[in-house]
């Protein structure tokens, strides 16, 4: 079956995306219209800033579209600010802001604080062999999860950095950054058996 | 580098500093004077916003030394908005550099619109956790300023002008320098760094991948939506936009619709549409009639 991906390209770092999936060997548009989310068998929302995604979403008409999709059992990974896009509650965001939902969980923008604590580090994810190299860059945290979420990553305090939730998946951090590929690669599988 | 054993967190890392800039990209970060401002510019959809005490602009009609903003100004700022806030520091000044990590800004701006400190030396950026974005004309410079730590490039244009043809020139001059590159064989890269001033490693590196190692946005006299357009069709990865968007008519008008016409830049439809009715354009300068010791972007070395 042949599949396309596409990745929300309002702002951020979607190109990283597209050469996240091309490395493993799968097709990918930019989603930037309507008629470009209605080609796509998957979505995925990159890091950037959640607070631009959305108003261009809604500048654009496509805040309702993917929203509904997302509640229909689109499947969709957000990355940083694309987990802060699918939380069903935002801590710390700028008044009015809200996301697709999609995940019933609360995530703190900034958690970490600054630039400065910006950092790297080695994580265990459930489905992935080995440990993940994860950046974390001015990184959301999960902090409540409701029932029915998955939890597929922590920190070694125990804090939540990989949820997924039916066809929604979401991490704090960057894979596409970072060399990693398996993450995409879960993803595409969750596509697949969709 | 992450220890793989330990999976001990590791900040200030080449990776998380050019990171916060892949971020940023197909945005807009905004110059902003006071917290009213900031905001404005967070509710029209800015990536970031820079905090100054002037735009380039006013530093341009003032004239003086023109130095780092005052701590209490950047802190107002930082406690203002929830994106990331950039500040500048002068070009060699270390120590503003040093006081703006203290104050934990998100990104040093080492910028030629401040007074220089240091007519030889750049700041050495890989002293510091908190990433650097420096100003360039050409791909030398833009190499030396990565060589020394920067994290981020921004295409230097002619600042408080609001004329967009120098930041045409140095974008077409940038990336006409790497299609250059590209093209060289193995054999020629030797003299190609000699002659670009910057390090060997790094030339091969960009006549390889056909692109700089980290971000460049364009700055510079970015004024309409259309100028910001313009610098995404010549392939920047974002604006910068400095006195065009405060010195105009109607701010909050433009701020929205140049991050519009950022990101939807290839579509003349939309353009079209966000450029209507935005009021007056700052005034602007030509920068054909600025006598030469007041060019900001001949600082920088």
């Amino acid at each position: 079956m042949s599949l396309t991906v596409g990745v929300l390209a309002l702002q951020g770092d979607f190109r990283e995306h597209a050469a996240t999936l091309h490395a493993i060997g799968v097709e990918s548009i930019e989603v930037r219209r309507i008629s470009e989310l209605e080609k796509v068998s998957g979505l995925i929302i990159p890091g950037g800033e959640s607070t631009v995604m959305q108003k261009l979403a809604v500048a654009y008409d496509l805040f309702e579209p993917i929203k509904n999709k997302i509640h229909n059992g689109f499947p969709v990974f957000g990355t940083c600010a694309g987990l802060i896009m699918l939380a069903e509650e935002i801590l710390d965001g700028i008044p009015g802001q809200a996301g697709f939902g999609g995940l019933d969980v609360s995530v703190r923008r900034n958690a970490f604080g600054h630039q400065l604590d910006s950092f790297e580090a080695d994580l265990e994810f459930a489905g992935v062999d080995g440990l993940v190299h994860a950046a974390f860059i001015r990184a959301p945290i999960v902090d409540r999860v409701g029932a029915g979420v998955e939890v597929l990553s922590k920190l070694d305090d125990g804090r939540i950095v990989g949820v997924r939730q039916n066809n929604a998946l979401g991490i704090s951090f960057h894979p596409e950054v970072a060399g990693e590929t398996r993450i995409h690669e879960l993803f595409v599988r969750q596509i697949k058996n969709a | 580098m992450t220890d793989a054993q330990t999976s001990k967190p590791v900040t200030g890392t080449p990776l998380v500093k050019r990171g916060l800039a892949e971020m940023l990209k197909g945005g807009v970060i905004m110059d902003v004077v006071n917290v009213e401002q900031a905001k404005i510019a967070e509710d029209a959809g800015a990536v970031a916003v820079m905090a100054l005490e002037r735009v380039p602009a006013d530093i341009r009609a003032q004239g003086g030394v023109s130095r780092m903003s005052d701590p209490d100004m950047i802190d107002s700022i930082i406690s203002a908005v929830s994106i990331p806030v950039m500040a500048k520091a002068r070009i060699g000044h270390f120590v503003e550099a040093q006081i703006l990590q203290s104050l934990k800004v998100d990104y040093i701006d080492e910028s030629e619109v401040l007074s220089p400190a240091d007519y030889v030396n750049h700041i050495n950026k890989w002293n510091f956790d908190v990433p650097f974005v420096c100003g360039a004309t050409n791909l030398g410079e833009a190499l030396r300023r990565i060589t020394e730590g920067a994290a981020m490039i921004r295409s230097k244009g002619e600042a408080g002008t609001g004329d967009v043809s120098e930041a045409m020139k140095h974008i077409r001059t940038i990336s006409g320098e790497i299609r250059a590159l590209a093209a060289k064989s193995e054999d020629e890269l030797y003299v190609a760094a000699k002659e670009l001033q910057a390090p060997y490693e790094l030339v091969r590196e960009v006549a390889a991948s056909g692109k700089l190692p980290v971000v460049m946005f364009v700055a510079g006299g970015v004024a309409t939506p259309a100028d910001a357009a313009l610098m995404m069709q010549m392939g920047a990865d974002g604006v910068f936009v400095g006195s065009g968007i405060f010195k105009s008519g109607d701010p909050a008008a433009r701020a929205k619709a140049v991050v519009k016409a950022t990101t939807f830049f290839n579509d003349p439809d939309v353009l079209a549409q966000v450029s209507r009715g935005l009021g007056e354009a700052m005034v602007g300068i030509n920068v054909s009639d600025l006598p030469a010791p007041h060019r900001l972007a001949d600082r920088g070395w």
